[in-house]
């Protein structure tokens, strides 16, 4: 087994501000950035901030920016790196800090409590829900996000611009109303709501210029732009443009 | 008097997995204010890594399944020593749970009719796994999280306000439950991200806490898992049930190194991969204990023909109950049969055609090749045993979820023992936390409402957890010289210990050396230090931690060294057979020490007092629901003819 002794650069700071430390420390064979992290806080930095639970990529909590690219550190191999690379590890930048590592994602708690559940069919008793294997794939697929917030993070809609958080809810809740959207059972349009309108008027669709970001950094290799983003901004399109949606929303106004 | 925050809730949930979120719905639906408190984010729980699925007897792809044989196979899983009752309730309540998923928006995969699909796993006789590919936790508490924010949002709608019936607070920690006399009055907790303590007032508490792996060098479990429910309920006077019982699930990784343990879920052998030795041997067959022999096939041939004819095939002896082939692996690595990493090889590339193990094992092969560069399509796996769950627990009141001897005190899940006697089959953890999570929030619920006044906060407790939670600032270096302990290096020779001296093969002499090692390092813990301030500090978050991990570490070793038989996750090199005086004995684990924890404790003697209890006799109608030469082989002379 291989050893050798690698630099490190670590944000350290809290909200009144902070700066890179420089670390020399041990890697071993087969090693991911978390590790090293670990080790840092065992052997040097015992108070070093860094949020993580299961280190095998499944929970979403040890995201940071390695080298100023978002990543999740139990999921970036030491051995990517050269030996005599210095590695930067920084918090995510969209986010504000707490400590070292650790940011206020509340933005995405925030975000996720503004999108309307899923609405169950009614009359449809449980255990009589039936649905084929090719029309829940669609949303399975986007029920694989592990809401490490990457994408949010690396968005440049919300990234240096922190104006735009107010009216705009970031790929991964917009994709979470293309799931709902897409949910084979859901019944929000028998409800009165129309899922489409409220990505493009409530949830900040129009924002999302596809540069696909989003879809690059996601760890669960989730087609977040092509599959989410893309087909809600068609539907959106559709009804917005289609003169009978126009008119039918129009009669329905004048009911009310 | 200490001055901090106070809120008073109904109910207080401590944990934010399955069983706390499911918990925390039923109670809020119940009418209780609710509130949820957890180590981590909101949806990062422990419950995530659970990847084959949610047993329930749905039979929708064997219709001969129902809650009946469900229910045999997990009293078989557990070698009778469940809980029957529990067990009972289990199997039949299981498919409502998971039913009601799907009201909440979850999407399991499906069958060629449009049902949830259900997979084959080890010691359930029909595929009775409803899954999500191998992502099926993460499926669970995702679904529980939207159901929460659901409720949420009514309440916005209702009150204006998203918590103002149900809230969770994220990222603290719960170091004491209060009581006044012997009922629970609160909890005692801190913030993570501010070090900041606050209490909240409650008549009732349920411990969601799940388990206590992070003793263990090797296992599966992420770093929330040091006990913390089952020491709380300790300190609060509630005794703890066979903690002996501890899971060494059979496939982990183990290689490389900073990865080993990670989980390399059952399902891989659910659907069609093989245990092979460095001969190239199946040798699982060679390892059919008796009590199981009528059950599995004799040949290769037989157990191949079952994934395709389970009618008239017996299944493959890979899909033994885990603590069977945790014990093989172990024995043919221990006979010079390993892999080069110290493993067995765990095979499904000659097994499966490539896409299809890409469709129904994504997480596992993006976990194999992103973290060990194998390509589990064209090579096998290695794998080997590792800590993954603990079947003991505090002991609870079957149908409340009630803990015993203090009232408002409530657990589920993991943390709470009974359920799965003496070693849990795959697949009925996902479906015990919804069955007892919702049971312990319904339950809580009706406790709350039923008081007619709430216990008080007694000030002493809340000044006395304020200094206990801040002695890690100013623990003082011993008269002799010695610097303060450090609280990472004191968890790495407790999960050392754990590992070496009370892991899957246990002997008597190893564990009198535990007993004292532990006794060492809870001296030494007393003066952990910490370095920096109370804000978002994980060396101060550990020193605390400590104490729960070492409280619950010897109630593994003392039930372990008293129970002289092997049977489920406790295996004795020196009591090898299963021996049925044992099955109708509960080891119950009380604290000992006066102080609760704050004193020094006397070095011998510990902190725990076990107590022998006789189960209760098995209700007759379950009884017959098995073959009279089966429970032979499990059941005193006696009790078959009582």
């Amino acid at each position: 087994m291989s050893t050798y002794d690698a630099s490190f650069r670590v944000w350290r700071g809290d909200t009144g501000g902070g700066e890179l430390t420089d670390f020399t420390v041990e890697v071993n064979d087969g090693e991911v950035v978390l590790d090293i992290i670990h080790r840092l806080q065992a052997t040097q930095a015992p108070d070093l901030a860094v949020r993580w639970n299961c280190k095998a990529g499944k929970c979403g909590s040890c995201s940071a920016e390695i080298n100023g690219r978002p990543r999740l550190m139990c999921m970036t191999r030491m051995s990517v790196f050269d030996p005599a690379d210095v590695i930067t590890v920084t918090p995510l930048r969209a986010f504000p800090v707490v400590r070292d590592l650790v940011t206020d994602v509340g933005f995405n708690y925030t975000k996720a409590r503004e999108v309307p559940a899923f609405v169950p069919p009614k009359g449809v008793a449980p255990g009589e829900y039936r649905m084929q294997q090719i029309d829940v794939e669609r949303s399975q697929e986007f029920r694989k996000c592990i809401e490490c917030f990457l994408c949010q993070d690396t968005c440049h809609v919300v990234r240096d611009h922190e104006e735009n958080k107010g009216a705009f809810a970031g790929p991964r809740f917009l994709m979470r109303v293309a799931e709902l959207d897409m949910h084979p059972l859901d019944a929000a349009s028998e409800a009165g709501l129309d899922r489409k309108a409220t990505a493009q008027d409530e949830h900040g669709l129009g924002y999302c210029n596809i540069t696909k970001c989003c879809t690059e950094v996601c760890p669960e290799h989730i087609k977040i732009t092509d599959n989410a983003l893309i087909p809600l901004k068609e539907r959106a399109a559709d009804r917005k443009y289609d003169p009978l949606v126009w008119l039918g929303s129009r009669i329905r106004r004048r009911d009310s | 008097m200490t001055q901090l925050e106070r809120q008073q809730w109904d109910v207080v949930v401590v944990g934010a997995g399955g069983a706390g979120l499911r918990a925390a719905i039923e109670a809020r639906e119940r009418g209780a204010r609710t509130a949820v408190i957890c180590k981590s984010l909101f949806g990062k729980a422990h419950t995530v890594m659970a990847e084959g699925g949610i047993a329930a007897s749905m039979g929708n792809v064997n219709s001969g399944d129902n809650w009946q044989v469900h229910f045999r196979d997990t009293m078989r899983g557990g070698k009778f020593l469940n809980q029957w009752r529990m067990a009972e309730l289990h199997a039949r309540e299981a498919p409502e749970r998971v039913w009601e998923l799907e009201t909440w928006g979850a999407l399991f995969d499906r069958t060629a009719d449009g049902r949830i699909s259900q997979r084959n796993f080890g010691g359930h006789e029909y595929p009775r796994l409803a899954h999500v590919g191998d992502r099926t936790g993460l499926e669970l508490i995702r679904t529980l999280q939207q159901k929460i924010v659901s409720l949420q949002q009514e309440d916005k709608k209702e009150f204006g306000d998203y918590e103002a019936r149900l809230k969770v607070f994220q990222e603290c920690t719960v170091t004491r439950v209060l009581k006044e006399d012997e009922r629970v009055s609160g909890a005692f907790c801190y913030e993570r991200e501010s070090g900041r303590f606050f209490v909240l007032e409650a008549p009732a508490v349920v411990l969601a806490t799940g388990g206590i792996g992070k003793s263990f060098k090797v296992t599966s479990n992420s770093w929330e898992y040091t006990g913390d429910g089952h020491a709380l309920a300790l300190l609060a006077g509630a005794p703890l049930l066979n903690m002996e019982f501890v899971q060494f699930h059979p496939t982990g990784m183990v290689w490389p190194p900073s990865v080993k343990g990670i989980l390399v879920t059952e399902s891989v052998r659910g659907d069609g991969g093989v245990l092979r030795n460095s001969e190239g041997k199946r040798f699982m067959f060679d390892y059919v204990p008796d009590v199981f022999k009528e059950k599995y096939a004799e040949s290769e041939e037989e157990g191949d023909r079952w994934y395709e004819d389970p009618d008239h095939n017996r299944r493959p002896p890979e899909l033994l109950p885990r603590d069977e082939v945790a014990r093989a692996i172990n024995a043919e690595v221990k006979a010079g049969r390993g892999t080069p990493h110290g493993g067995v090889f765990l095979d499904v590339s000659t097994r499966m055609p490539a896409e299809v193990i890409r469709r129904r094992l994504p997480s596992m092969y993006h976990q194999f090749k992103e973290l060990a560069d194998v390509d589990i399509t064209a090579e096998a796996m290695e794998v080997g045993p590792t800590c993954h769950y603990v079947m003991g627990g505090i002991a609870v009141e079957s149908d409340t979820a009630a803990a015993r001897g203090v009232p408002g005190l409530f657990a589920a899940g993991e943390v709470a023992g009974g359920m799965h006697g003496s070693n849990r089959l795959g697949g009925n953890s996902l479906s015990d936390l919804l069955v007892f999570g919702r049971r312990a929030g319904l339950h809580a619920a009706e406790y709350a409402a039923s008081l007619a006044a709430r216990p008080a906060v007694d000030e002493i407790q809340i000044d006395t957890a304020a200094a206990e939670a801040l002695r890690p600032f100013s623990a003082e270096a011993p008269e002799d010289g010695s610097p303060v302990e450090n609280p990472y290096t004191l968890h790495q020779e407790l999960q050392q210990a754990m590992n070496d001296l009370v892991g899957i093969i246990r002997r008597e002499g190893e564990m009198h050396q535990a007993l004292r090692k532990l006794a060492e390092l809870r001296m030494r813990a007393r003066r952990a230090g910490v370095e920096g301030h109370r804000q978002f500090n994980p060396g101060w978050h550990l020193a605390l931690d400590l104490r729960n991990m070492l409280l619950v570490s010897e109630c593994v070793a003392r039930a372990a060294l008293e129970r002289t038989e092997s049977r489920g996750g406790h295996t004795r090199e020196d009591w090898p057979s299963m021996d049925r005086a044992w099955r109708r004995v509960n080891l119950l684990c009380h604290l000992a020490d006066p102080t609760e924890g704050l004193a020094p404790p006397d070095s011998e003697r510990g902190q725990i007092r076990l107590v022998r209890e006789e189960t209760d006799p098995i209700r007759a109608d379950l009884l017959s629901l098995f073959e009279k030469e089966e429970l032979v082989k499990y059941l005193a002379e006696e009790e078959l003819y009582e």
